[in-house]
């Protein structure tokens, strides 16, 4: 798979175009925070209508994922569904469309803040995954190592020419991935955000997603 | 002393009591103890108080206002029953409080129990509450206030008994969608009080019988009233020793001579066309202000309490000049103002004349102004503005039928307040002029939006934001929306903007407030960069909780000056004037330098026409280039550049970037463009509309406009950014989303019909292709043309580079992480 590779506890991995993570090794996709099902529970608390096309547009960018790298393991690192709610009133379509997506592999929910406990999914409900030498979490913590982590929706900027250029990113150091958002409907939290600055070491670096990712250090 | 004056209203069988044709004897003695006498204009808005709807149109310093109030005054008297009678609308709220001060003055001379009050956002809330429960007798207030007052359930209650109100700068409100909403919400006060009386003020307008369908009840007709416009102006060009230069703006060039004249009267207002030159301009004339003149500078980008500062000293008299934008263009009168320098073009006459109003505030007497055109081209412009101003030519923009966003929230408020009868409130809105137009169709289309999204996908049917009733009305589902509902009333989009402020003693946040700056800018900034900032050069240190920190900075010169402000393009009219002008025999009397460049185009190439669109094809610099006079404005001659270099990049010509100006659009390319009528065929260029244009950043702006009025998303509220992750996200991506799956969704038809008027200027394309027919002249001049040699020294060339784009951004990224020695 093309993208930007880079190492992790010894381990090679892919960032795909899409925000995407590819493990080659072990036939295992990773993508984080995909948010299924926000413009839903948006609606349903009172708030904007969206356009409710999120959930298709994000599941057509996973499909083409799945088909181009041939997966047999994805690992979806929390946050999958904007609420449990929201995984319950998935319409019918779009249900049969993940059942489908998730027929004949391994597919492992990690638990994220926003879709706690079990969810009406089929797959494998964990509250983390170790798959060693790496560790799959929703939220980063402190002093970890190897650890692949989602929840902040990273994003970054890069100054050309008088121009400014926002875009999601990836996060990584020696000790851990913090990966992009790879829903559709979601925001991002700026790089230099102290929550970032305190969690990434000091020579992290910044992959801008696009074709191809574009690594920066960090902006902090 | 009363004269009643005739060829003012034309006197109808319409009878009014007569104590309204003249004036109350306590109010008499009031005029004549202060010497004045009531103008022909107060006492015709006396005389038609009883029209359904009247609009006066009066220069400034005509007593504008106190005839629109005269009438509520009169009648209120000195024993007023209780409740609303007069509501007063102003565009500004600094108008809205500095009016109250003004009639308290007559109110508590003449003895009358009045009791009046004024309503902005900047009112307490206690002040607000007890307001709604027990309303003065005249309310002072925007349209955005208003429009809240009557989203509550108690708005019914508050608004009985209202009788008149009256709207001040009509033509000002007219122009942007808070006029729009303000007529939708005089429709709803209309059905809560069918006897109300609409006053509209205005100043000068192009088309008065417009204005006055705009402000009227649809079908009643709207009385016009025309006050004496008072001499016209002293108005001239202020011409230099040193020409002035090719291309720019900011008018530096003529700093000395702007001092000049600025010495030799007492107070001068410096009005430029943006915000960033007005603040090089301050900056300069400071360095050049040998005899300290006490100079200040005013506009919308500065603090409040700096632009207090500016506005109390003004009317202490203490300054010789403020260089200032249009944030002075509406306004008290402030100050002994006795001349108005405009620098630059002016790029609208409407504009100029009311501008040059903000001198000599005394009726009868001339106001006097001076036009400095910044460059070559400007110069001809400046001369074809005065002899519009002169020849009272007035331009502007039709308006376009009421837009549909503003409908949009129209409808959430309503429903906020109680549940509706969608056919009554269709009635209803369609009295209100910009909507009396309105089909069934688009309205329900609304509706819809408002009540499910209107989404082709109907996905929302359990949590619809409006729902029918059995009864047939509709009712917001959730009534907590309302509250958000009027979190976001208004039209007004702000760009995203940061606050500057001087850093701190201890360096923490805290500092004196500056002003603001645009979130692009303050991203564009790295620590060190210098810039100017309410006259004063500071260096950026930090951007810390979304607050620019800035500290002062000793420099003379500013390393970067560009904050935007708006930008004007040309009007319609005025461009024809000049194309008019550059035909006459023999050309008017210009300075002999511009005069000598007119006569070398002539020779060299061709001048341009009103009936063709003039071509020139030359090389420099072994470059091909070519120059599209199409003298549409400068949002369309770029939005012409986008679209030609497209079809250029189709027909393999490779074209590498352009330019344009008010007048005409530069490209270069790798091979001649030798077909233009090809590249300018009007089919191709609509369909760059529907399609890749759809891509540019402008139409995403426009769409986040619509989204935001029309209640889709929600506006950036201070404060509740900077709280951890962001949980708004770009407008944008719903604009994609939309484009992707909901191509006919109500919210990008209203992008694009704003596409065709606003910065996009599609209109003013379609309007050039109109007028010449598709007829080029196209020329080989054999060398860069006179005409054409002042687009080489434009900025703000736009390279044409989709992937070279992407180019820039992965070297720049490469250099970052070779610096940071990580590879």
């Amino acid at each position: 798979m093309k993208g930007y590779d880079f190492n992790l506890a010894g381990v090679k991995l892919t960032l795909l175009p899409s925000g995407a993570l590819w493990w080659p090794d072990e036939w295992l996709l990773c993508v984080s925070d995909l948010h299924l099902g926000k413009s839903e529970r948006m609606a349903r608390k009172g708030g904007a209508i969206l356009p409710p096309y999120e959930t298709r547009d994000t599941l057509h960018r996973l499909q083409t994922d799945i088909e181009a790298s041939g997966a047999r393991t994805v690992v979806c690192l929390g946050d999958s569904f904007d609420d449990l709610e929201a995984s319950d009133n998935l319409p019918e379509v779009e249900a049969q469309w993940l059942n489908r997506l998730m027929a004949g592999r391994r597919w492992v929910w990690i638990e994220g803040n926003h879709d706690p406990g079990p969810i009406e999914f089929a797959g494998t409900h964990l509250a983390e995954l170790l798959h060693p030498p790496l560790h799959f979490r929703h939220i980063a913590r402190v002093g970890a190592a190897g650890e692949v982590t989602g929840h902040f929706h990273p994003k970054a900027r890069l100054h050309i020419k008088g121009r400014t250029v926002s875009r999601p990113c990836m996060l990584f150091d020696g000790d851990r991935v913090i990966m992009p958002s790879y829903g559709t409907y979601t925001g991002g939290l700026r790089s230099d955000h102290s929550v970032l600055s305190r969690l990434m070491r000091p020579e992290a670096i910044a992959v801008l997603l696009g074709d191809p990712p574009q690594p920066i250090p960090m902006p902090r | 002393m009363l004269v009643r004056i005739s060829g003012m209203f034309t006197p109808r069988a319409i009878s009014y009591p007569a104590s309204m044709t003249t004036l109350p004897p306590a109010f008499e003695r009031w005029f004549t103890q202060r010497g004045w006498t009531p103008h022909p204009h107060q006492q015709a808005m006396l005389a038609r108080a009883d029209a359904p709807a009247v609009m006066l149109i009066a220069p400034t310093g005509g007593g504008k206002t106190l005839a629109g109030f005269l009438p509520s005054l009169v009648e209120l008297g000195n024993a007023p029953g209780p409740g609303l009678h007069t509501l007063y609308i102003s565009p500004l709220k600094a108008l809205a409080a500095d009016m109250r001060r003004n009639l308290t003055t007559p109110i508590e001379d003449i003895g009358l129990a009045i009791r009046v009050e004024d309503r902005s956002g900047d009112t307490t809330q206690t002040r607000k509450k007890a307001q709604r429960a027990d309303p003065p007798h005249i309310l002072l207030t925007t349209p955005e206030s208003l429009a809240l007052l009557l989203s509550y359930e108690d708005a019914p209650h508050m608004f009985t008994g209202l009788r008149r109100v009256v709207v001040d700068e009509l033509h000002a409100l007219a122009e942007s969608k808070r006029g729009d909403q303000l007529m939708l919400c005089l429709s709803r006060l209309h059905a809560l009080c069918p006897d109300l009386k609409r006053v509209g003020l205005s100043a000068t307008v192009e088309d008065p019988p417009a204005l006055a369908q705009f402000l009227a009840p649809h079908p009643t007709r709207c009385e016009i009233i025309e006050a004496d416009p008072g001499p016209d102006p002293d108005i001239a060009m202020l011409t230099t020793d040193t020409p002035p230069p090719w291309s720019g703006g900011g008018g530096r060039y003529a700093i000395r001579e702007v001092l000049d004249e600025v010495a030799k009267h007492k107070t001068t207002l410096i009005f430029h066309n943006t915000r960033a030159q007005a603040e090089i301009f301050f900056h300069e004339l400071w360095m050049a202000n040998d005899a300290a003149l006490p100079v200040g500078i005013h506009h919308g980008s500065l603090a409040l309490e700096q632009r207090k500062k500016v506005e109390a000293a003004m009317v202490a008299g203490s300054l010789r000049a403020v260089v200032c934008t249009g944030s002075l263009d509406l306004g008290l009168d402030w100050g002994d103002v006795d001349l108005v320098i405009q620098v630059g073009a002016p790029k609208n006459v409407k504009r100029l004349v009311q501008r040059i109003g903000r001198a000599n505030h005394r009726y009868n007497a001339p106001s006097k102004a001076l036009i400095l055109p910044a460059n070559r081209w400007e110069v001809i412009e400046c001369h074809a503005a005065i002899e519009a101003v002169l020849a009272h030519d007035l331009d502007g923009d039709p308006r376009g039928p009421g837009p549909r966003d503003v409908l949009c929230q129209h409808i959430l408020i309503t429903a906020c307040s109680a549940p509706f009868d969608a056919d009554a409130l269709f009635a209803e809105v369609t009295t209100a002029g910009p909507y009396a137009g309105l089909t069934r169709v688009n309205f329900d289309a609304c509706l819809d939006f408002v009540a499910t999204g209107g989404y082709a996908l109907h996905a929302y049917d359990r949590w619809q934001r409006l729902m029918q009733r059995a009864d047939g009305l509709w009712q917001l589902r959730d009534p907590r929306l309302a509250q958000q509902v009027r979190m976001n009333v208004g039209t007004i989009i702000d760009t995203d903007t940061l606050k500057v402020r001087m850093k701190g003693r201890s360096g923490a946040s805290g500092g004196k407030p500056l002003g603001e700056v645009e979130e692009s800018f303050a991203a564009s900034l790295t620590p060190g960069d210098t810039f100017l900032m309410g006259g004063r050069i500071v260096r950026f240190e930090s951007l810390r909780e979304m607050e620019v920190q800035v500290s002062r900075d000793r420099g003379r010169k500013p390393k970067l000056a560009v904050f935007s402000g708006t930008k004007f393009s040309t009007s319609t009219q005025l461009s024809t004037r000049i194309l008019d002008l550059l035909h006459r025999t023999p050309l008017p009397d210009l300075p002999r330098h511009t005069l000598d460049w007119i006569e070398l185009q002539r020779e060299v190439s061709l001048l341009p026409r009103a009936g063709r669109i003039l071509v020139e094809s030359f090389d420099h610099e072994d470059r091909p280039h070519t120059c599209i006079y199409g003298f549409a404005g400068k949002n369309a001659q770029q939005t012409l550049g986008l679209m030609v270099t497209r079809r250029m990049e189709e027909m393999g010509l490779g074209p590498l970037g352009f330019v344009a100006t008010d007048y005409a659009t530069l490209i270069w390319s790798v091979s001649h463009l030798d077909n233009p009528a090809h590249a300018l065929d009007a089919t191709g260029l609509h369909d760059g509309l529907d399609g890749w244009l759809a891509e540019n950043a402008l139409m995403k702006r426009s769409f986040k406009g619509a989204a935001t009025i029309a209640g889709l998303i929600t506006r950036n509220l201070p404060g509740k950014r900077s709280s951890g992750r962001q949980a708004t996200f770009s407008a944008d991506i719903l604009y994609d989303t939309l484009r992707k799956y909901d191509p006919d969704h109500l919210l990008l038809s209203i992008t694009r019909d704003e596409a065709m008027r606003g910065l996009i200027g599609f209109g003013r394309i379609d309007e050039m292709l109109a007028r010449t027919g598709g007829l080029i002249d196209h020329v080989h001049p054999g060398r860069v043309t006179p005409f054409a040699a002042p687009l080489f020294l434009e900025v703000g060339k736009v390279p044409v580079d989709g992937a070279g784009a992407d180019a820039l951004m992965r070297a720049e990224a490469d250099r970052l992480m070779m610096e940071a020695g990580l590879v």
